[in-house]
């Protein structure tokens, strides 16, 4: 599904964030992604997201290397990866459920189609009641289940989560983990990076940590029996 | 009322409350530019025969001293507007050959003179009106010596050179009132980039995030460009009221002015017409210029 080769990342003309990173993840894999910050987690998650392109090595992405793809390509390859950004990035002037529908519209479905679904997907991680909030009067919490809503809505395969627990306390984090899991046990690859060592420790989900730039894949012994 | 989505907040940004304003501003301008270049088209178009051309025969009247002739008064002045008649009806290519009554000549000094002038009092040349086949070449030179021989200080006008002047004028000020409208959509058009690009500064993170979750350049850009168009004709629809406003008002003034001294100047249904279309163009240019800066931006991005 995901297949890094001595990726290396560099922005402008400035220092490598990024050193010889390789790795494969396979479909239904469950990642976390660890590392002090300024590590790169974000910068690597950013290169799975299509965000950016890497200085050198070479990124394959549900088969496709990442460097030969046409500009036109993009979007319909993007749509196959759910992203929950670090800062959210919840639109202020729409609702709840505008904003998880947003994926569906921009792929042209129809509003009627869009309400019904979004409306499922936000009883499902709690906020049911929230249809017609703005994110202006949710808590922390209440934002990170919308933007986790938006990042599955299109029932992604690829899942990407930028420290989706920064912003909450240890029981939200908790459940945040677990939701993550429950989609993980229906098929979609889930990647969550996280500078929380102790948050993670609880999981037996394998590990990539970053330090210094260059990768080091750790897989739990739990994990292994 | 239907409730418009909008994933860019764009109304809310501050470049956006002026853009109208700009819009209304060039839209007012270009079209009283245009309104000027469409009504001295008119102008030119009434002074054009089409096929035929007109000239003027004036035949002085008699000189004092020719007075003491037998050929006096009114009878003297027939019998030489009859001579320069007798000629110019057998010239070739003369279509038609009238003299001017003396009512005729008084209506056209009348706004010089007055109604109350007594024509008689003047030594008023007579004039004869000629219609040329304007493919018959004539050799309006030697057609003028032969008036003068035949009749004394009678003089031959040909209009061909103050028409070309008018014409040379006319085309000249369309030319600039063309230019007043190519800058003033070029003005409109850097307006609307300037706005456009600090939109996309604006909203960076959405457009990230939508990129992200797939959208296309294309969907983007439709955000922009609906909000240009909107924009575009909110304040081109005023400005064109506007301009519209002043032409009448010009028109009121130039109606109590002596209709003599002003050609008649006015907008056919056809200029009207152009006029009306002006907010949609501008609209047009904002919305393709939103368009094309977004998709040129996004481009760069991956």
């Amino acid at each position: 599904m995901v297949r890094f080769e001595n990726v290396g990342m560099r922005y402008g003309m400035g220092p490598e964030v990024l050193r010889d990173v390789s790795f494969t993840m396979e479909q239904g894999a469950f990642y976390f992604i660890t590392g002090a910050s300024g590590a790169g987690k974000s910068t690597l998650l950013r290169l799975m997201d299509l965000g950016c392109r890497p200085s050198r090595g070479l990124i394959t992405l549900f088969g496709r290397d990442v460097a030969t793809l046409k500009r036109s390509e993009l979007p319909g390859l993007r749509r196959r990866i759910g992203v929950v950004f670090q800062d959210f990035r919840l639109i202020n002037h729409l609702s709840a459920l505008d904003n998880v529908g947003l994926p569906l519209r921009v792929a042209g479905a129809k509003p009627g189609q869009i309400r019904d679904h979004v409306a499922e997907l936000l009883s499902w991680v709690g906020l049911a009641d929230q249809l017609d909030a703005k994110p202006a009067t949710l808590s922390g919490g209440q934002k990170q289940r919308v933007a986790i809503a938006r990042a599955v809505i299109s029932r992604p395969r690829l899942l990407l989560a930028d420290e989706p627990t920064g912003n909450v306390d240890d029981t939200i984090a908790m459940r945040l983990l677990y939701l993550f899991e429950e989609l993980n046990k229906i098929g979609t690859t889930v990647v969550i990076a996280t500078h929380n060592e102790q948050l993670v420790s609880r999981f037996t989900h394998p590990r990539i940590h970053l330090k210094d730039g260059e990768s080091m894949v750790h897989v739990p012994r739990a994990a292994r029996v | 009322m239907i409730k418009r989505f909008q994933i860019l907040p764009l109304d809310a940004d501050e470049s956006s409350r002026f853009l109208p304003w700009t819009i209304a501003f060039m839209t007012y301008l270009a079209s009283l530019a245009l309104a000027g270049g469409l009504a001295l088209a008119a102008v030119t178009a009434r002074f054009d025969p089409g096929e035929t051309r007109n000239l003027t025969v004036e035949i002085p009247p008699p000189l004092a001293a020719d007075n003491s002739t037998a050929e006096q008064g009114p009878k003297a002045r027939q019998a030489r507007v009859a001579a320069a008649l007798d000629l110019l009806r057998n010239t070739p290519g003369i279509i038609a050959a009238e003299a001017m009554e003396r009512r005729e000549i008084a209506a056209l000094l009348e706004p010089w003179l007055g109604k109350t002038a007594s024509l008689e009092d003047l030594p008023l040349p007579d004039i004869i009106d000629i219609t040329v086949d304007r493919t018959a070449e004539i050799d309006t030179q030697g057609l003028g010596t032969r008036l003068g021989a035949a009749v004394p200080g009678a003089m031959l006008d040909d209009h061909g050179l103050w028409f070309a002047r008018i014409t040379s004028f006319v085309h000249s000020t369309q030319l600039v009132a063309a230019v007043i409208v190519l800058l003033t959509c070029a003005a409109a058009v850097f307006t609307v980039v300037f706005v456009t690009r600090s939109g996309l500064a604006v909203h960076r993170d959405i457009i990230e995030m939508l990129h992200v979750i797939g959208a296309e350049d294309g969907y983007i850009a439709r955000e922009f460009q609906n909000h240009a168009l909107r924009l575009g004709l909110s304040g081109a629809v005023p400005g064109l009221l506007a301009a519209v406003l002043t032409i009448e008002l010009l028109g009121l003034a130039a109606s109590r002015v002596d209709a003599a001294l002003l050609p008649d100047i006015h907008l056919s249904a056809k200029a009207w017409v152009v006029l009306a279309l002006v907010p949609v163009v501008a609209g047009l240019i904002a919305m393709m210029t939103a368009r094309a800066t977004v998709m040129r931006r996004l481009s760069r991005m991956i």
